[in-house]
């Protein structure tokens, strides 16, 4: 670890090259922080998201006007508007309205924070993505399947979530994997409201440092890394669930 | 078009039917309610603006409406600039991504995979900060609007995204077709220009709308950068008027002018996809 550490530090004198965040413990603590709560933000974001998907588009199937409407009226919405200015509305707007408790010693407390605002607006926004890419995962499974199981004695709501679900969710994986990459990347914009993540605090470090070069490097190394991983994932879980006869879209 | 819609004697998955019935279905009821109040939003507003109202919180948006559209056409200019010239570029990319010569396929390949994948918001730091605050041209210096260097930084991830466009539905045109090409003795070069890509448009048409989109809901980033865009301006107006009860109105206020920028454009978008696939 020493080694590491002088080497970069070496590194900086000699050439000019300042990664601090590998030899100085300050930064590279608020650099993996920062990291940390990206994954985090990505992951809670993205779970909330399916969710969120799954719940729509099963009120898209519901033969009821209401639940319709809202769902795609929530859509159409999350998917036209910016998602910068969203995440604005929540937290400035809506967040002014929201009451402040007081902490143990006494001073104002947001009740939800900046980190939950921004979970909030990215699980909406994505989960509105999500609702039209599982809209069509179950559209595409044939109402013979459905005619199946409810000969079976299924009721509605089981054949929606033991049959329709697990097959609408094997077509919708690939579609689902890009719209998590997405979400990864819009996780930046947590940046816009104070949310020390990876970009923030690498902004931090490179104000602190003067090492904005290095630093830019840096992050979008880390972001192709992250990315490669999600990718890389949701192509393991997708040949794991894989049907055989099933599916002609994969190649 | 809503409702159910027969479906054909074929068994299992259908996408392509399925993606029929989504496509004239969609984002239908509320969003056209949407819309309408949107609609309405805006003429109440221009008439209270024509007889001069000036009270309370819907005075407000009334007065800071010139100053956030003034921000609005920012917006829209830089997302034109954008899909404009990363069209090109994404063109001129996708074509490389296929080039049978792989010192240039390659080098395509990695460029489109490391900008399509990469948050915009890093890239637009990377042109904010790389890109000359100023230029020498001639001995006069022009300095660099931040519009400008943003609507730079937007271009990138469009040309990554459109270079992939390009690559699929080039890639989607039967192979056929190339090799009635070659026999015909077209070049490379020639059975591109003048036999692929005249068949790509339609289908990089549909796409192509939504990546527009795309970068319009990406354009508000600038701000972040101090491009005085609708975001920016909207925020000088909130410090402005120091009221914390205009900030939802406001952020509302703002959205609906997004959405009703996006809304026909997405519209449209799906109109196309599903003309285009019933042929």
């Amino acid at each position: 670890m020493d080694s590491i550490t002088s080497f970069f530090r070496d590194l900086h004198e000699r050439s000019g090259i300042n990664l601090t965040i590998l030899y100085d413990p300050f930064d590279m603590d608020r650099f993996l922080h920062g990291l940390v709560l990206t994954v985090v933000l990505f992951l809670v974001s993205a779970v909330a998201s399916v969710v969120i998907g799954l719940a729509g588009a099963g009120f898209l199937t519901l033969p009821y006007r209401v639940p319709k409407a809202i769902a795609r009226g929530y859509v159409a919405f999350f998917r036209n508007t910016p998602p910068l200015i969203q995440m604005y509305f929540f937290y400035f707007g809506i967040g002014a309205l929201v009451p402040t408790a007081r902490n143990a010693s006494g001073f104002p407390q947001e009740l939800i924070d900046n980190f939950d605002w921004a979970l909030i607006a990215l699980s909406l926004y994505a989960g509105a993505f999500n609702i039209e890419i599982f809209r069509a995962g179950i559209e595409a499974i044939h109402r013979s399947i459905v005619e199946a199981a409810t000969v079976l004695g299924y009721s509605k709501i089981a054949a929606f979530i033991y049959v329709m679900v697990p097959l609408a969710w094997r077509i919708s994986l690939p579609a689902l994997c890009n719209n998590l990459i997405e979400l990864l990347k819009t996780t930046t914009l947590a940046y816009a409201i104070g949310v020390p993540e990876l970009l923030y605090v690498s902004n931090q470090i490179w104000s602190d440092n003067i090492n904005t070069f290095e630093m830019m490097n840096v992050l979008m190394v880390v972001y192709l890394i992250l990315v490669g991983i999600v990718a890389l994932a949701m192509h393991r879980w997708e040949r794991a669930l894989r049907l055989p006869g099933f599916g002609a879209t994969s190649p | 078009m809503r409702g159910h819609v027969k479906l054909g004697p074929e068994v299992g998955v259908d996408l392509p039917l399925a993606k029929r019935r989504v496509r004239g279905a969609v984002e239908g009821d509320l969003a056209s309610i949407f819309l309408a109040i949107a609609i309405v939003l805006g003429i109440v507003l221009a008439l209270a603006l024509l007889a001069g109202a000036d009270t309370g919180l819907l005075g407000a948006l009334i007065k800071w409406t010139p100053f956030l559209g003034k921000g609005f056409l920012l917006n829209v200019v830089m997302s034109l600039f954008a899909i404009f010239f990363g069209t090109i570029g994404g063109v001129f990319l996708g074509m490389g991504q296929l080039t049978p010569a792989s010192w240039i396929s390659l080098p395509a390949k990695i460029l489109t995979q490391i900008f399509r994948n990469a948050p915009w918001l890093v890239l637009l730091f990377y042109c904010i900060f790389l890109l000359p605050f100023q230029i020498r041209i001639g001995g006069q210096t022009y300095a660099i609007a931040s519009w400008l260097r943003a609507a730079i930084g937007f271009t990138i991830p469009v040309i990554a995204n459109f270079s992939e466009i390009v690559r699929g539905a080039m890639q989607s045109i039967p192979s056929g077709q190339w090799e009635a090409a070659r026999s015909l003795g077209y070049t490379w070069r020639q059975t591109v220009t003048s036999v692929i890509l005249p068949q790509c448009v339609k289908r990089m048409l549909p796409p192509w709308m939504n990546l527009y989109a795309v970068l319009l809901m990406a354009t508000p980033l600038a701000s972040i950068v101090g491009a005085e865009e609708a975001l920016t301006n909207a925020r000088t107006a909130l410090q402005a008027e120091s009221n914390s009860l205009l900030l939802l109105p406001l952020y509302a206020y703002l959205l609906s002018w997004f959405f009703i920028y996006s809304y026909p454009i997405a519209r449209l978008s799906m109109a196309l996809e599903n003309r285009f696939a019933v042929r």
